[in-house]
């Protein structure tokens, strides 16, 4: 397999599909954060619409479950003026035997021009990808623990929106790492972005092997691992990793990684907060910080509806 | 059957085997089933049969110590015929075939169907690895010794490690007592748990779960250490790891009774070839890093390793057109085990007799064969190629049923022009 060869692109150089930032030419990330600018205001407006893709038909394929990801795909689409169309194929197809390949020929056969797929398995949008026929998009919204790519522009443009640039920056993602797309996908975003400072911290059983070869800095001492950050990420920490073999209770996360104010104070006085959502308060966050005058959880969601018309006007070529 | 006494002649052929110090451009007589002479013709020879190898390499048949033929069960991925003339047009004549059928290969009236059928086949020879475990299930031990008469040559849990140690254990001790090998894929079942691929760079890129060198060598060292108490003789099966290489080259030293084998694939592949989720190069065991390969390409070559191997594995589509993390592991590897031996001794600079050896002359002493090497008396299994030749990989030009290859749509450099099994021409290219 020849490693320059990249499935989101065409072989006109444009994003065909959105599978992972890895990989991205940062002209290109750049614009998409541009287009995105043009599109936050359309919230704002009495009349939220443009119709850009208006007559395409967006299939929101979810094999796995996510209210808050699909429902903002969902108003992404529905802004451009697409028709959108939401399956949750946990149980339905896949226990009656269907492959997922199988699945979406079928619904290429109903004339889909975009498919945003979120997949229990790493690699899943790619095998889509590679799959469908010219003219069918391919966004991926989360497969396994791989990427989660608009998750990570909109963490992109979120610190761009805050901090102007992104060459001065100390950016730590925090947490439960090795399960978290939302951290791959922000890794390869910042790095190529020209961010010089990109901090994991989290214990060892949480720390993907060979971290550092993404390009980051590990710390198990959050302490020391805030020290003068400007964007702190928090992760979010899944049930069952709770108590077992990787951490033995939420309790003992939250003393060495949950944020609150004091290890937050190591941080720079103006740094930002984030979290993808949804949060476990007390877990890994404290509720003053996640409601307190750093935190810009929120406005992540609302820009992320943006970054999401961005990605899906992009790879259109609307 | 009556006695085939049948005279071929072979000239003009580079006859190659290094266990014999061959290497030369001679004449090869055959009679019957058996190589008659080499050089000179044996006095009064007359043949019936004169087959012209000029400009080709003639070497012992080629001996694979794991091709998963499919049968019974899984006949949807291959076929006995099918894989059996992919044995053949690769060069292959004779084959260790593991007990991971469905149903396991673990009852004498199992093994005694495969052999016949093979038979009636007639063109690889065929030696059944029993069942170590009934239905590799790491609980019950098999009927070893009437596994043994119904041909099976020696014992093995597949790509099931047994999980229980005492099992293991005895399993070994049953083992020695009759002095049967032991054949063992070194995979600590705890640590490789829902492992995808190999715990480095890669795979934490990915996202894909890790499974951890350590897998392979806690259980290396479990082995070992049983070995000494159990006076067992034991192979370990696809070595992937550097450390994995280190721990036998000890164990060798030490003078315990271990051997062991390399995958073809894991001695030209890493877990860098994987790029964008191509579920064909998913392997059990994965593919390690680039520092692994080459580690197990100097235990090859130092002699830590004492056989290459297929580890043929002829997969449908459909259970490799799903995401990486679902696809079933492994390549179909028949027709290719030539060639790619081939081409790692050039990228190894090791020389052609030499790479030939691990994938003839040594498969077959670990077999307990006297088959593997080009001398009066030894079977007439050969294999002679045109090592200039090139082909294409293609599912045309793949006579196995799997077409799952890492090099599908590549060039391979090798190709096989005559096999004969016992003296009899079983392909023809």
């Amino acid at each position: 397999m020849p490693l320059q060869f990249n499935p989101q692109l065409g072989a006109d150089g444009k994003l065909k599909h959105l599978l992972t930032t890895e990989g991205l030419p940062r002209a290109m990330i750049e614009s998409i954060l541009e287009t995105a600018d043009q599109f936050v205001s359309v919230g704002d407006r009495e009349v939220k619409k443009v119709p850009l893709l208006r007559g395409k038909s967006v299939f929101n394929l979810f094999f796995e479950n996510s209210t808050r990801t699909r429902t903002t795909f969902e108003i992404a689409a529905k802004r451009l003026s697409a028709d959108v169309i939401n399956l949750n194929i946990n149980a339905s197809s896949t226990s009656k035997g269907e492959s997922l390949l199988d699945t979406i020929d079928n619904l290429a056969a109903m004339n889909a021009d975009m498919f945003v797929v979120r997949h229990a398995q790493s690699g899943a949008a790619h095998l889509i990808a590679q799959h469908v026929k010219p003219g069918i998009a391919v966004i991926n919204a989360g497969d396994g623990r791989h990427a989660h790519p608009t998750q990570g522009l909109l963490d992109m443009y979120t610190i761009r929106h805050y901090k102007k640039s992104f060459h001065n920056l100390s950016v730590a993602i925090v947490g439960d790492v090795l399960h978290s797309r939302v951290a791959r996908s922000g890794i390869h975003a910042l790095t190529t972005l020209g961010c010089p400072d990109v901090r994991v911290i989290g214990p060892k059983t949480l720390v993907p092997t060979d971290c550092e070869r993404m390009g980051v800095s590990v710390f198990h001492d959050m302490y020391r691992g805030l020290e003068g950050c400007d964007v702190v990420i928090m992760l979010r920490l899944q049930n069952e990793r709770m108590t077992g073999a990787l951490l033995p209770s939420a309790h003992e996360f939250f003393k060495s990684y949950g944020l609150t104010s004091e290890k937050l104070a190591r941080a720079k006085p103006d740094a930002i907060v984030m979290h993808p959502g949804p949060m476990n308060r007390g877990v890994e966050i404290d509720s003053p910080i996640a409601d307190g005058r750093q935190s810009v959880i929120l406005p992540q969601v609302t820009f992320g509806i943006a970054v999401r018309m961005a990605v899906m006007a992009t790879v259109t070529g609307a | 059957m009556s006695a085939n006494m049948t005279k071929i002649e072979i000239n003009n052929g580079r006859l190659i085997d290094a266990a014999n110090k061959l290497d030369q451009v001679q004449s090869l007589y055959i009679e019957g089933e058996r190589i008659a002479a080499v050089g000179n013709a044996p006095v009064g020879w007359k043949a019936d049969k004169v087959i012209d190898a000029s400009g080709k390499m003639v070497c012992p048949g080629l001996i694979d110590l794991c091709a998963r033929l499919r049968e019974p069960g899984s006949e949807h991925k291959a076929t006995l015929e099918s894989e059996m003339l992919a044995a053949v047009a690769g060069g292959v004549t004779a084959l260790a075939c593991p007990p991971d059928t469905d149903p396991v290969l673990d009852e004498p009236g199992l093994v005694e169907m495969l052999k016949r059928r093979a038979g009636a086949i007639d063109q690889a020879r065929v030696y059944p690895l029993g069942a170590l475990t009934a239905g590799l299930g790491g609980e019950k031990l098999t009927e070893m010794v009437e596994l043994t008469e119904a041909g099976c040559i020696a014992f093995t849990n597949a790509n099931h490690p047994i999980v229980d140690t005492v099992v293991l254990y005895r399993a070994m001790q049953y083992a020695a007592t009759y002095g049967y090998a032991v054949w063992l894929q070194p995979e600590d079942a705890h640590l490789a748990r829902g492992g995808i691929a190999h715990d480095g760079e890669v795979a934490s890129r990915l996202g894909l779960a890790g499974i951890p060198v350590s897998a392979e060598t806690v259980a290396i060292s479990t082995i070992i250490t049983l070995m000494r108490d159990t006076g067992a003789r034991v192979h370990l099966t696809r070595l992937s790891s550097r450390l994995g290489v280190e721990l036998v080259r000890a164990a060798k030293a030490e003078g315990l009774p271990l051997t062991c084998d390399v995958g073809i694939h894991h001695l030209l592949l890493s877990d860098r070839d994987i790029g964008h989720f191509d579920s064909l190069y998913r392997f059990a065991p994965p593919l390690r890093s680039p520092g692994d390969r080459d580690a197990l390409s100097r235990g090859v070559i130092d002699g830590t390793i004492d056989a290459i191997c297929s580890d043929h594995t002829p997969v449908d589509d459909d259970a490799k057109n799903v995401p990486f993390g679902e696809a079933e592991p492994g390549a179909t590897g028949l027709e290719m085990l030539l060639p790619l031996t081939l081409k790692w001794a050039a990228d190894a600079n090791a020389a052609i007799p030499v790479a030939l050896q691990k994938i003839t002359a040594h498969p077959a002493k670990l077999l307990g064969l006297n088959s593997g090497v080009i001398a009066p008396g030894s079977p007439a299994d050969l294999c002679i190629f045109d090592s200039a030749a090139f082909w294409a990989v293609t599912p045309q030009t793949l006579r196995s049923q799997g077409k799952n290859t890492p090099y599908l749509r590549r060039e391979m450099q090798a190709r096989v022009s005559m096999t004969l099994v016992g003296g009899r021409v079983v392909y023809t290219a």
